[in-house]
């Protein structure tokens, strides 16, 4: 199997004996010229992974920052030609990247031509927030046909046998939802996270396939209780919001690098 | 009956469509709704408590009109009504929730969350709720909660609170997102009670079941009143869970035509519309694979119809299945043919369609010209259109300019 550039950042977190930080942003938020500054931003501060959001206009998974933040993207006309082009962006600062998108603009696009188009633009990976193994077989082909790591998500309320399934068919990395809800700030980590990781490494112990937690992280100590436990730390509304608070892009990119480097220090002091 | 009936497989897939296209948090949930339900359906103490509530609460079952004077209208085809519109609540929308109703209860669950677009599903939901004593909150879009206001106030008076989604399109699709992102953070206390044969499996499969009984008592009635099966059934179709209704129990019956019309709006061919069959493609959209309007990226298109009950840019996936494999067959009504068939039903036969249910008797108009004189053509009168006089009488200009509504 090939080795992505996610399995190499998220390597290189393990042997410095700390998480890995992963941050996310829609492509094209607030504009695609602004989200590549906005990213490099994130980079600059500390993020070791990059989420590019593929902007949809039916969002179930996340709550009301994110959402803002992708309709201001296909507000401003992004398309997945530009996500392709924010991600090879990315790819130029070092960080890598992966692709979080829900699965209709996938299968729209038709899954060869994106999954060729992502490779060629030094995509890692892609994150499938709905769509789970049982429904993923031209998926699986595809990704493994393109070199490219393909992460599902496993739940508090996901079964014993469901998080066997689900894992086995991950590479790169099993994304771990901290709690029953949707993507947005949390005023403190819920307990069910370090409870779904304990139970995911019981069926990843022979894969070693890393386990990172994303929902509702957004402040450096939660990055750092976190980090106690997993290896990586995923967080997207609190870049969002920076970037939505900001009056102007300036701004806006201060507040993000600061941020991330918050963070950063986050994952380096487990807790 | 001889035929099998095109059940989903064990994965909810009609063909290539349906499936479960869902967050992993909430297949838990959708595990249990189905096991409950294949419990449920065989239990009979459930089925009789059910068929109690649909007889004694509902008024089941529901007449079948003969409509001789619309009928004039129809190319002299003999139009016979299926009157779910009498239904307690006024439309079919009653037979999915009371059943879902009871099945909540069975799951040890208080709480009920439900969309609604035109409102009928929401007042429905808030009935069942009542009455049985289940907390409930509906998610209807904001510009649905000004064209249906009367419908709103009808569900706070039965104790539900409304939610008035103000993101997106602010239609019945963006309260659909927003009651999945209400289920998945309550769902261990929480039933989401999905209101059409759309959305993840088990719910196609699940709403179907529940609606079987209007397909199965009209095709004795007409056999009853005419003595044959008849030669075509006409439903309108948003997610399509009446047209579900009535065309299951004719499945089998190859002789019998079925017809769903879609909401054209101001033309299939423009971007005003909601026949997301004639306008649409495959792609995935609130958990199944369906036909949707949708970009060239997959962002799903803006809906448009006159009618809050079909304002959606997706379709339940057997009505995807049906389509495909030629067994129903799709075709468009506009707003302007849709409310002219609500006027002449009006007039007519002295019963006020709702506005979703006028898109089928528009449709039976032309089956009609087109079938001729001889022919028996079963319509579904889904709903009454009490919540309709508002948009009706602005549309015929009805409204004295200097009166207030």
């Amino acid at each position: 199997m090939t080795t992505t550039t996610l399995s190499t950042a998220l390597a290189a977190a393990r042997a410095e004996n700390r998480a890995a930080l992963i941050g996310y942003l829609p492509a094209g938020f607030p504009d695609v010229p602004s989200s590549i500054r906005v990213i490099e931003a994130m980079v600059e501060g500390g993020c070791d992974v990059i989420e590019v959001g593929l902007p949809y206009s039916d969002p179930m998974m996340d709550g009301p920052t994110i959402q803002r933040a992708a309709d201001r993207a296909l507000a401003a006309g992004t398309t997945t030609d530009d996500v392709f082009r924010v991600v090879e962006a990315t790819a130029a600062t070092g960080a890598a990247a992966v692709v979080m998108s829900y699965w209709n603009p996938i299968e729209r696009y038709g899954v060869d031509r994106f999954t060729a188009g992502l490779a060629k633009a030094g995509g890692a990976g892609v994150i499938t927030p709905d769509l789970i193994p049982e429904e993923a077989d031209e998926w699986v082909a595809a990704s493994d046909a393109a070199g490219l790591d393909r992460i599902f998500l496993v739940a508090p309320s996901s079964t014993d046998r469901r998080l066997a399934l689900t894992t086995d068919a991950c590479t790169g990395f099993v994304y771990a939802a901290s709690l029953m809800g949707v993507t947005g700030t949390r005023a403190q980590v819920a307990d069910t996270a370090e409870t779904l990781v304990r139970r995911t490494r019981e069926v990843t112990r022979d894969s070693g396939l890393p386990v990172c937690v994303g929902l509702g992280i957004s402040t450096g100590a939660q990055a750092a209780e976190v980090a106690g436990y997993a290896d990586g730390v995923i967080v997207g509304a609190g870049f969002c919001q920076r970037v939505l608070d900001a009056p102007d892009l300036e701004t806006g990119l201060i507040a993000v690098r600061s941020f991330a480097e918050e963070l950063a220090a986050g994952v380096r002091s487990r807790a | 009956m001889s035929h099998a009936q095109p059940v989903p497989d064990a994965h909810g897939h009609y063909g290539r469509y349906g499936g479960r296209f869902a967050p992993e948090a909430l297949i838990a949930a959708l595990d249990e709704v189905e096991a409950e339900w294949d419990k449920a359906r065989q239990d009979p103490d459930y089925l009789a408590e059910l068929d109690e509530l649909l007889r004694s609460y509902t008024g089941r079952p529901s007449p079948v009109t003969d409509a001789r004077n619309f009928a004039e209208h129809a190319g002299g085809a003999r139009i016979l009504l299926k009157r779910e519109d009498l239904n307690h609540t006024g439309s079919h929308k009653i037979n999915n929730v009371l059943g879902q109703a009871l099945l909540t209860k069975r799951m040890g669950k208080t709480r009920v969350i439900a969309e609604t677009g035109a409102g009928q599903h929401g007042v429905a939901t808030a009935t069942a709720c009542a009455l049985l004593g289940l907390d409930c909150v509906i998610y209807m879009g904001e510009e649905d909660t000004r064209r249906q206001a009367l419908n709103v106030a009808r569900m706070r008076m039965l104790g539900a609170e409304v939610v008035p989604v103000t993101i997106g399109s602010r239609t019945l699709k963006d309260a659909i997102n927003e009651a999945f992102r209400d289920w998945v953070a309550n769902v261990d206390h929480t039933h989401y009670l999905f209101g059409t044969v759309a959305g993840p499996h088990p719910f196609p499969r699940l709403v179907r079941d529940l609606h079987f009984v209007v397909g199965k008592e009209a095709r004795q009635q007409v056999l009853e009143l005419t003595g044959k099966l008849p030669d075509a059934v006409a439903a309108c179709v948003g997610g399509g869970s009446n047209a579900i209704a009535i065309f299951a129990a004719f499945l089998p019956d190859e002789s019998v035509a079925l017809y769903g019309f879609e909401a054209g709006g101001e033309g299939a061919r423009t971007t005003r519309t909601a026949a997301s069959i004639t306008a649409g493609s495959p792609g995935v959209f609130h958990g199944a694979r369906t036909y949707v309007l949708q970009d060239e990226f997959g962002q799903t298109l803006p809906s448009h119809s006159i009618s809050a009950g079909l304002d959606y840019p997706a379709v339940g996936p057997e009505h995807a299945y049906l389509a495909d494999t030629g067994r129903a067959t799709y075709e468009p009504v506009t707003d302007a043919e849709a409310m002219e068939a609500f006027r002449l039903l009006c007039r007519t036969e002295g019963i006020i369609p709702a506005i979703e249910s006028a898109h089928a008797l528009a449709g039976a108009r032309k089956l009609g010209e087109r079938l001729g004189p001889d022919a028996v053509i079963l319509v579904n009168l889904s709903g009454r259109g009490d919540k309709d006089v508002d948009t009706a009488a602005t549309y015929f200009g009805l409204v004295d300019p200097e009166g207030q509504r």
